[in-house]
């Protein structure tokens, strides 16, 4: 399938005009496949961690939202121990005229404000809700453990 | 009360039914008309009676449920004073609850229109396709000046070719229909039926058709799509999901298809849904497991431990307490002096005790697989229905050629296979029933009734597969089996369902009343 206008627009926009704090680069032999990084926001438990992720545009992209996951593992009541990701925007709010950055800079916020009431990892949520400064100090540690370059 | 034309015309009225009343239905009447359900009346199976264990219910074809839709888009159109699509919107909106509209509508008009994403009137700005000098579409980043593009009043304006694939992908990949939103991130407008008009063309405005048809009938409460493959044909039935405790609303769709209204599972008289649902789930987790520990354990005498011999001799020792026993006669090892490896003690009182309190300790077990076996059995029956039935109309054709009789004539055979069919359903349902029920008189009437009803399908289905030479001297007692059955079956049902109703059953655990309660309320 060839690459669509809408693609190639947005790959050149992520290079020429980064968005600070996230990277995604396309792999040189699938061009849908993206290396993403996103460096945890301050004031946040994941703050000096920079998290890995893989980004997929599928064939119907941007009609549907792109697959993201996680590969750095980390302690968010939102996301899995496979990395998948519980939000909105990647599933019934997606709107095709949202784009990488965007979705990109959700996730971004997302890892700023956990939600655990809609939580996808259980048992962090549970822990989320418990005893919040001990979750956050967990996370603080995943961070140091799994995510520092 | 002495005949059963009697019992069969002493129909109740559906309001009745409904409600709560008419408890003196009772155990009296019950054997009066037990020991004598003649053959001198099975005229009457054939007239259209309606049973207590019957309910009203109507059947609707497409157009009408479409025309039905039309008729109170318009009536709520004029009351409203809204063009009939806004009105359909909105009524789309608040899930056909009419009166919730009218309401809300009457007491905070800007914000139902906000809600429903028709913002501001629909009528002064007429939908329609455009060019737009200097635009640029946001999802395809598609530009030039003869580019068509369009936008609602929300003003996210995207390129006509964009906006149709959004539609097409979100009517025939997600199904959706009546709440699809503006392509724009994060607008709440949804997509109304004139805009849909100008951008939705050839098949997909079909499609778009029949799921709009198909949410009305899901947001009614008194409407049910026939489950039955292919069936394009929706249920009316007035029984509400909170009634479902006391009644079990079979109904019949026009493709043959009996299914109950309250959870749309094949008809499961006379068990109802929660305790149809709470069976399957046993079963589906138990009966297996359940089989290979009657089949292949037994409990530790002493604690009770479930214990598989997988070799080795009759000595056993139990892992958990050390209990030493014979695997024979669960006898106390010690006892067994000189005859290790040998026994001949089933006599003996050490045994017999640990054999008893063994059978006590699986009792429940055994009940459990008592009820299930039997279930499953004509379970398996009811799945060989299609066979039955083609191996019916072959018998048909083979009686009418070696004895002279006409198709007419050997007509019976259908209405015995059919019987055959039915009854076998009902009493499949009956011993998930009669598994949950608590024992007292009513059980013992139920289970006679259940009896009665086994003897009379096991007799005429042994009559059923009889040579073909000798079936044309049966026919008579075969068609009076056959009313017999279907006497038999009713009698189970109106009894159950009476009883049901007035709430006169009292079910094996209390939970699974408040887990009724907890699934249906």
């Amino acid at each position: 399938m060839s690459l669509s206008k809408r693609i190639i627009k947005e790959t050149q926009r992520l290079a020429e005009d980064a968005v600070p704090g996230i990277s995604a680069v396309p792999h040189d032999d699938n061009l849908r496949y993206f290396d993403v990084t996103i460096d945890g926001p301050s004031q946040s438990p994941y703050e000096g961690g920079v998290f890995k992720a893989e980004l997929f545009l599928p064939d119907d992209y941007p009609m549907t939202p792109p697959k993201i996951r996680f590969l750095t593992r980390i302690y968010h009541p939102n996301i899995d121990r496979l990395g998948r990701i519980c939000l909105d925007v990647l599933k019934s709010n997606w709107s095709p005229a949202l784009q990488i950055r965007t979705i990109l800079l959700s996730i971004q916020a997302l890892l700023g404000a956990p939600n655990p009431d809609d939580p996808l990892a259980n048992d962090v949520a549970q822990a989320w809700k418990q005893d919040e400064q001990a979750a956050i100090q967990t996370a603080r540690e995943w961070t140091e453990k799994h995510a520092k370059p | 009360m002495d005949s059963d034309d009697d019992f069969n015309s002493s129909q109740m009225s559906d309001e009745e039914f409904m409600g709560d009343q008419d408890s003196d239905m009772s155990l009296g009447d019950d054997s009066d008309y037990q020991d004598d359900v003649g053959f001198e009346t099975q005229d009457k199976d054939i007239k259209p009676t309606k049973h207590s264990y019957e309910v009203e219910f109507k059947v609707f074809n497409p157009a009408e449920i479409q025309s039905h839709q039309d008729k109170q888009v318009e009536e709520v159109s004029s009351i409203l004073g809204q063009e009939p699509e806004a009105t359909a919107i909105l009524l789309r909106h608040l899930r056909w609850n009419k009166e919730r509209l009218i309401d809300r509508y009457m007491e905070q008009q800007n914000e139902v229109l906000e809600d429903a994403g028709l913002g501001e009137t629909l009528h002064t700005h007429p939908p329609r396709i455009e060019q737009v000098p200097g635009f640029a579409c946001d999802i395809c980043c598609e530009d030039g000046e003869d580019l068509d593009t369009f936008a609602m009043k929300c003003e996210h304006r995207f390129c006509v070719d964009c906006y149709k694939q959004y539609l097409q992908t979100k009517i025939k990949d997600e199904g959706e229909a009546a709440r699809i939103r503006c392509p724009g991130d994060a607008c709440n407008r949804i997509v109304d039926s004139k805009s849909l008009q100008l951008l939705v063309t050839g098949d997909l405005k079909n499609r778009y058709q029949e799921l709009l048809t198909r949410t009305y009938v899901d947001d009614k409460e008194n409407l049910r799509w026939c489950p039955a493959p292919n069936c394009v044909y929706a249920v009316q039935c007035p029984v509400k999901d909170r009634d479902l405790k006391k009644i079990v609303p079979t109904v019949h769709c026009e493709c043959g298809h009996f299914f109950c209204f309250g959870c749309s599972q094949n008809d499961h008289q006379p068990a109802p849904c929660a305790l149809v649902k709470k069976w399957m789930k046993k079963c589906e987790d138990d009966s297996e497991t359940a089989n290979w520990i009657s089949a292949n354990t037994k409990e530790c005498p002493k604690c009770a431990s479930t214990i598989e011999k997988n070799g080795g001799c009759n000595h056993m020792t139990c892992r958990k307490c050390r209990n030493e026993f014979c695997w024979m006669c669960m006898g106390v090892w010690s006892e067994h002096g000189t005859s290790w490896y040998n026994c001949n003690r089933f006599e003996e009182k050490s045994g017999f005790e640990a054999r008893d309190a063994q059978a006590k300790s699986r009792q429940s077990l055994e009940r459990y697989l008592h009820y299930y076996n039997r279930y499953a059995n004509h379970e398996q029956s009811a799945k060989l229905d299609k066979d039955i039935y083609l191996k019916t109309e072959k018998k048909m054709t083979q009686l009418q050629n070696t004895t002279g009789m006409s198709w007419i004539e050997v007509q019976f055979m259908d209405s015995a296979s059919q019987a055959l069919q039915q009854c076998r359903q009902t009493l499949k349902w009956t011993y998930a029933f009669a598994y949950y029920l608590a024992r007292n008189n009513l059980t013992e009437i139920f289970e006679d009734n259940q009896k009665d009803l086994e003897m009379a399908v096991e007799n005429l289905s042994e009559m059923f597969e009889k040579p073909i030479d000798q079936l044309k001297g049966l026919k008579v007692e075969m068609m009076d089996k056959t009313a017999y059955c279907n006497k038999r079956r009713i009698i189970l049902l109106e009894d159950t369902a009476d009883n049901l109703k007035s709430g006169r059953f009292f079910w094996c655990f209390q939970f699974m009343l408040l887990d009724m309660m907890l699934t249906i309320d």
